[in-house]
């Protein structure tokens, strides 16, 4: 930031600044929280790659089309990666550069939609608690806590296995999907959220405190508007970072679960149901696993390094600049 | 202490409760577990219906849950289907300590479990130690030398890892020290169970077995806690007293390792308490890869089977070992900061 120059006082009378004598005007917190974000290099590393994979994995569809995702023939199984199949071919003689594509999106979409149905219920329960308080904020905490304390994945697997019955296939967009993705989507977002409640909670509790609180309320402003309009939007820097980091980690449960047998059915492919059984085929066959294994890491690890980067530049009392 | 201790004992219980009635409804509608039972197919209808009322899967749920809690002994079952209850049940129920017998091969649940645990806690046991051991040496080292060339290596490469997921990570160690270190001819890692059948089950057999999971089952968390110690240590070593601890003229290490240590290890501690048992999620990827017959592979196959008996038994073994652990946590953090009193 360019250095403002600010006269020294020469006598006791206080030197105020006018904004005219200032070069710059005062930043936003939005230009703030950017100019922040942009020295943290592996946050930007972070971002360009998964710019990068989203591209990858949308902007194939305009080379490939999805019959080609799920066009098998056994005459061609297990081929190792060529010029022809690049990524190779899987068990049953499906493309896996094309499958990953189309996985990809999947995946991607389950991550995204993961972490909306983990918002809408950890925001909701989090600010009823903080806000309210009392006997809702037991029942709601205690709730959280009965949640948590079922390790995730074990919850996941039973509760996946219990919506999972006979799901048929969904139309969308002209394609077809297995209804597995629902299921998937639904079961961890309804896993997830414990964690963000709590954080939700204890920003409400804190911010609720404040005396512009007062004031609204004073104003005769409705709960509705002191919740959502007043408290939520002071407390949204660690709910952006949670929401972040939590894209990451449900990519990675779905990958857990379709690698256990439980997740997305065929045809439908995603990074983590095309893992499926391939362990059994790790002398043989390594292309397929490295190729979903590979995507899978480098896109968690990038959004794990820009929520890594948002946390540090949405801190309100980071100094720097 | 003690009444704080008998406080959260008793808050647990209903958590418990309301885990277990959510579990028990959950698992009833997973499927037929008549449909595999034994490994055979039970085909005649007539059999079914006479298993079925065996085994007290007729009932309602509400009432099958309260068999499990508190036992059938002092209800009579109607056996042989005449619509009349003559049968006394024999179940205690979970309160008395019977956990019931499995569906998938008739043996009771704290066998089948008690079977697999000691596999399980083996492999926990052992990461656990080695996590610790090497997340401190890591996350100390880092903390006295920060921002050196080692220290953001290693912020770098501890980042990588606790990004990896689990099974990516085993699935490329498999790859490069079992199938690739035999077709160079050097001595290569084991990748399936804990015994060589020819070599007979030896300790060297056993620990030679190990190396693969305890490196998979651990290496996400020792890149989280050096993090984390390594910050932590930052925070102490920033300190007043340890800048005192220096113009005293003490010795280095007693500056970091007496001074330092001692007061960063508290949160450390917490965390290491809260997330042991959690160790026990990581190890169903780990067991499923490594064919280790531990807990969390007889999950997976019981689940599969909708075994409601030893799928409850797991899940509810877990949530009070995780509930006792938060209690842990809590005391010794007490125990190790005179500061904190508990009401």
């Amino acid at each position: 930031m360019t250095d403002i120059l600010v006269p020294q006082p020469k006598s006791s009378a206080v030197v105020s600044l006018t904004p005219d004598e200032l070069e710059t005007p005062p930043l936003t917190i939005g230009q703030l929280t950017w100019r922040r974000f942009r020295r943290h290099k592996m946050a930007i590393f972070g971002a360009v790659t998964l710019f990068l994979i989203v591209l990858y994995a949308f902007g194939g569809m305009l080379v490939f089309s999805e019959a080609d995702a799920n066009f098998n023939d056994t005459g061609l199984r297990l081929q190792a990666p060529s010029q022809k199949h690049p990524f190779g071919t899987d068990t049953i003689g499906r493309d896996i550069l094309v499958r990953t594509i189309y996985g990809g999106q999947i995946s991607i979409i389950i991550g995204l939609t993961a972490m909306l149905v983990e918002i809408v219920v950890g925001v909701t329960f989090g600010a009823l608690a903080g806000y309210f308080g009392g006997l809702l904020d037991s029942l709601l905490m205690r709730l959280t806590e009965a949640v948590l304390v079922i390790p995730q994945i074990f919850l996941l697997l039973v509760m996946a296995k219990y919506f999972a019955q006979d799901i048929p296939n969904m139309q969308f967009l002209g394609r077809t999907f297995s209804g597995s993705v629902l299921v998937i989507i639904f079961v961890i977002g309804i896993t997830s959220w414990p964690y963000l409640a709590r954080i939700v909670r204890a920003q409400f509790l804190s911010v609720k405190e404040n005396d512009f609180i007062l004031a609204a309320r004073a104003t005769g402003a409705s709960t509705f508007d002191i919740i959502f309009r007043h408290i939520l939007p002071n407390s949204i820097a660690p709910i952006i970072v949670a929401a972040t980091l939590s894209v990451a980690a449900a990519i990675t449960l779905e990958a857990y679960i379709s690698f256990l047998g439980l997740g997305v059915r065929p045809p439908t492919a995603t990074w983590g149901n095309m893992l499926e059984g391939a362990y059994n085929y790790i002398e043989s066959a390594w292309w397929l696993w490295f190729f979903p294994g590979v995507l899978i890491a480098v896109t968690v690890l990038s959004i794990n390094f820009l929520g890594d980067g948002l946390r540090d530049a949405l801190d309100p009392h980071s100094r720097a600049v | 202490m003690t009444r704080y201790i008998i406080r959260r004992i008793l808050q647990a219980l209903p958590l418990l409760f309301i885990i277990s009635v959510v579990l028990f409804v959950l698992m009833q509608n997973m499927g037929d577990p008549l449909a595999t039972m034994g490994g055979r197919k039970v085909t005649r209808k007539a059999d079914r219906i006479r298993l079925a009322r065996q085994l007290g899967l007729d009932k309602p749920v509400a009432v099958q849950y309260l068999y499990w809690l508190i036992g059938n002994d002092w209800a009579k079952t109607d056996m042989d289907g005449d619509g009349v209850a003559e049968t006394p049940g024999v179940r205690k129920g979970v309160l008395r300590g019977d956990w019931g017998i499995s569906l998938v091969n008739r043996q009771k649940v704290t066998k089948v479990i008690g079977e697999r645990l000691s596999n399980t806690l083996l492999l926990m046991l052992t990461a656990e130690a080695l996590i610790i051991a090497l997340a401190m040496v890591i996350g100390i080292y880092s903390s006295v030398h920060q921002y050196s060339a080692v220290d953001n290596i290693i912020t770098t490469v501890t980042f990588i890892l606790y990004s990896m997921p689990v099974f990516f990570f085993a699935l490329l160690s498999m790859y490069i020290f079992s199938v690739n270190f035999k077709r160079w001819g050097l001595p290569y890692l084991p990748t399936v169970g804990m015994f060589e059948p020819k070599a007979g089950q030896t300790f060297g057999q056993l620990i030679w077995h190990m190396v693969l999971p305890v490196a998979t089952l651990s290496f996400g968390f020792i890149a989280g806690y050096s993090r984390y110690i390594r910050s932590t240590m930052l925070e102490a070593l920033g300190q007043d007293y340890v800048r005192t601890a220096k113009a005293k003229g003490l010795p280095k290490p007693e500056v970091v390792y007496i001074h330092a240590l001692k007061n960063a290890s508290l949160p450390i501690v917490t965390i290491i308490a809260l997330d042991l048992p959690f160790l026990l999620g990581g190890a169903i990827v780990t067991e499923r890869i490594f064919g280790w017959p531990g807990m969390g592979r007889l999950f997976l196959d019981h689940v599969a089977r909708s075994d409601t008996p030893v799928v409850m038994g797991i899940l509810m073994m877990i949530a009070t070992a995780v509930i006792v652990f938060q209690i842990i946590a809590d005391i010794t953090y007490a125990w190790l900061d005179p500061r904190i009193r508990y009401q």
